[in-house]
């Protein structure tokens, strides 16, 4: 490491010195060590992106499509995007106006909050969340307001919790369902009343749907601009990473009202210019044509999720059972370690990576992440290995 | 059910209990369901596939093209019974284009499998025509790649 002479660190924004540092970093550096770790601790599908759609962009390729696009994406995509909402929501959007196409959700999210928050504006967060949610709100000179949602409501969040922590600051409630680290979903009737408070209280709602497609059982996902009178303000956040395998392309897209999009765009315009060529042409072929892979992989997550589900309930740990997504987040309070400790040791003793819940934040704490975007023989494998720990470690 | 049939034509080893879990059964249940489609030939095998070559085997295997006067009232049955009989025929079909069965064959060397086409296919009677082709090198087989090197390539852990 270079030796530095100055006091460098009084020198950072205070944006960037109010953000905690990633909690997960002393998880690499131990499974770095290891050359059979089983990991359920990934974010992202552990599915290539289906071949149709890395051959659409092979051809692009080929063809010389390497120039910038339209700062708010190629037209083809954003209508294809307006279709997509069309089809399985019945919102209309203008393909003119109402899209951006961004760098995945993670630049949507920075740009809206960017583009609405001034300082001191407070952000309702329901917890456990994203992990950058609140960097976000920090970074965009807004204030994160936790709202910690209980395992006996399905990690849902309801009006009366919400109050609480109302204040005149409040200006936006940020909701991310079908949940990570939780896997729980929001109804219908579950919005609705969530959508009466963003009413009551004029508050612009920016709604992650990453995870829209992946959802499990009956309840099939609810969108929330499809609510009576919510799309004028809500900024909705989606992208291909999840339902297309796609993380690594980053490409994702925010819907709003004319207004919110161009002060969107204003700011995508001057720090990013447009999403990668490369990336929007793949997504075209994956709105197009991508439906019948994305329903197999999602298939394949049901599956897995039953398995986990099964398998961590039979050992005695406390389970959501989760309706999207394709996380699990087991209470390990049992076993006496907190979050942190029960990671770290059963990294150390049986080779299993998964993410302690209070990275999630606070309401986190007593759980922990368990991905299931991983082959059924591995999770089988680690849930043996789960079950070995708690019958050694007790504490 | 054709959800147990896609994970047991995907891996036939599976365990019984890890398929009541995914498809949400009970183990009775899948047990008795598998019994069934065994017992109504909807399952008609559990096979292995093997990498022979990996293994140090080198079969050689061939294709061939095979041309049919069709007889009465059996048409091309009688003469497709005829030849799906021998063990070094791994596989038969009918075909519509310019040929009509297509059959591969699975030999030790070159010299055996141009012996049993020469020798045995083509003297059937009904049989006009034959042309082999050799296999040189198998890239994907019943839907799996031969040598899949696609790895997990992710990080250990991502939020």
């Amino acid at each position: 490491m270079m030796e530095t002479k100055k006091d460098w660190a009084s020198r950072l924004s205070p944006g960037v010195n109010a953000i905690a540092p990633s909690g997960i970093r002393k998880f690499f550096d131990i499974a770095a060590q290891m050359d059979d770790v089983i990991s359920l601790g990934v974010g992202e599908p552990d599915f290539v992106t289906p071949w149709p759609i890395r051959e659409s962009c092979v051809y692009g390729l080929e063809q010389g499509y390497t120039s910038y696009t339209a700062n708010r994406g190629l037209p083809e995509l954003r209508q294809e995007i307006c279709n997509h909402y069309q089809k399985n929501y019945d919102v209309t959007y203008d393909a003119a106006t109402d899209v951006l196409v961004t760098v995945g959700v993670s630049e949507a999210l920075d740009i809206a909050m960017r583009a609405i928050l001034a300082p001191g504006d407070e952000v309702l967060i329901p917890e456990p969340c994203y992990v950058s949610y609140q960097a976000c709100t920090t970074l965009a000179g807004g204030v994160p307001v936790a709202v910690p949602a209980k395992i006996e409501n399905e990690f849902r969040i309801t009006p009366a919790e919400l109050e609480e922590h109302v204040t005149e600051r409040t200006k936006v409630l940020l909701i991310g369902y079908p949940n990570n680290p939780t896997g729980a979903i929001m109804t219908r009737k579950d919005l609705l009343a969530i959508a009466d408070f963003a009413e009551k209280h004029d508050l612009i709602v920016i709604s992650d749907e990453i995870y829209g497609d992946l959802t499990y059982g009956d309840e099939e996902h609810v969108c929330f601009s499809s609510l009576p009178g919510m799309q004028e303000r809500t900024i909705l956040l989606n992208g291909f990473s999840k339902a297309y395998a796609m993380t690594g392309w980053r490409i994702g897209y925010a819907l709003a009202n004319p207004t919110l999009t161009a002060a969107m765009t204003k700011i995508h315009q001057y720090t990013m210019l447009c999403a990668p060529i490369t990336a929007q042409i793949a997504a075209v072929e994956a709105l197009r044509h991508g439906e019948k892979y994305m329903k197999k992989m999602v298939a394949e997550y049901d599956r897995r999720r039953r398995l986990i589900y099964d398998g961590l309930t039979k050992m005695g740990l406390e389970c959501f059972e989760p309706k999207g997504a394709f996380y699990i987040f087991p209470n390990i309070s049992s076993t006496g370690y907190t979050s942190n400790e029960f990671a770290e040791e059963l990294l150390k003793a049986e080779h299993v990576a998964l993410v302690p819940g209070s990275a999630f934040g606070a309401c986190g704490e007593g759980h922990v992440r368990c991905s299931y975007a991983t082959s059924i023989d591995k999770i089988s494998e680690a849930l043996n290995r789960i079950e070995n720990f708690l019958k050694n470690h007790k504490k | 059910m054709r959800e147990l049939l896609e994970l047991l034509e995907h891996d036939a080893r599976r365990p019984v209990g890890e398929l009541a879990s995914m498809l949400n059964r009970s183990e009775y249940e899948v047990e008795k369901n598998i019994k069934d489609l065994e017992k109504n030939k909807i399952i008609l095998s559990y096979n292995t596939l093997i990498n022979w070559e990996k293994f140090g085997d080198d079969t050689v295997t061939a294709m061939i093209e095979i041309n049919l006067t069709p007889q009465r009232e059996v048409g091309f049955d009688a003469i497709a019974e005829r030849i799906y009989r021998f063990d070094e025929v791994r596989t038969v079909y009918l075909m519509s284009g310019s040929f009509d069965l297509m059959v591969i064959i699975e030999g030790k060397s070159l010299k055996e499998v141009a012996n049993f086409v020469a020798k045995r296919l083509s003297t059937i009677e009904g049989v006009t025509q034959t042309r082999s082709h050799f296999m040189l090198k198998p890239y994907k087989k019943d839907g799996t790649i031969i040598d899949d090197e696609e790895r997990d390539r992710r990080l250990v852990v991502s939020p």
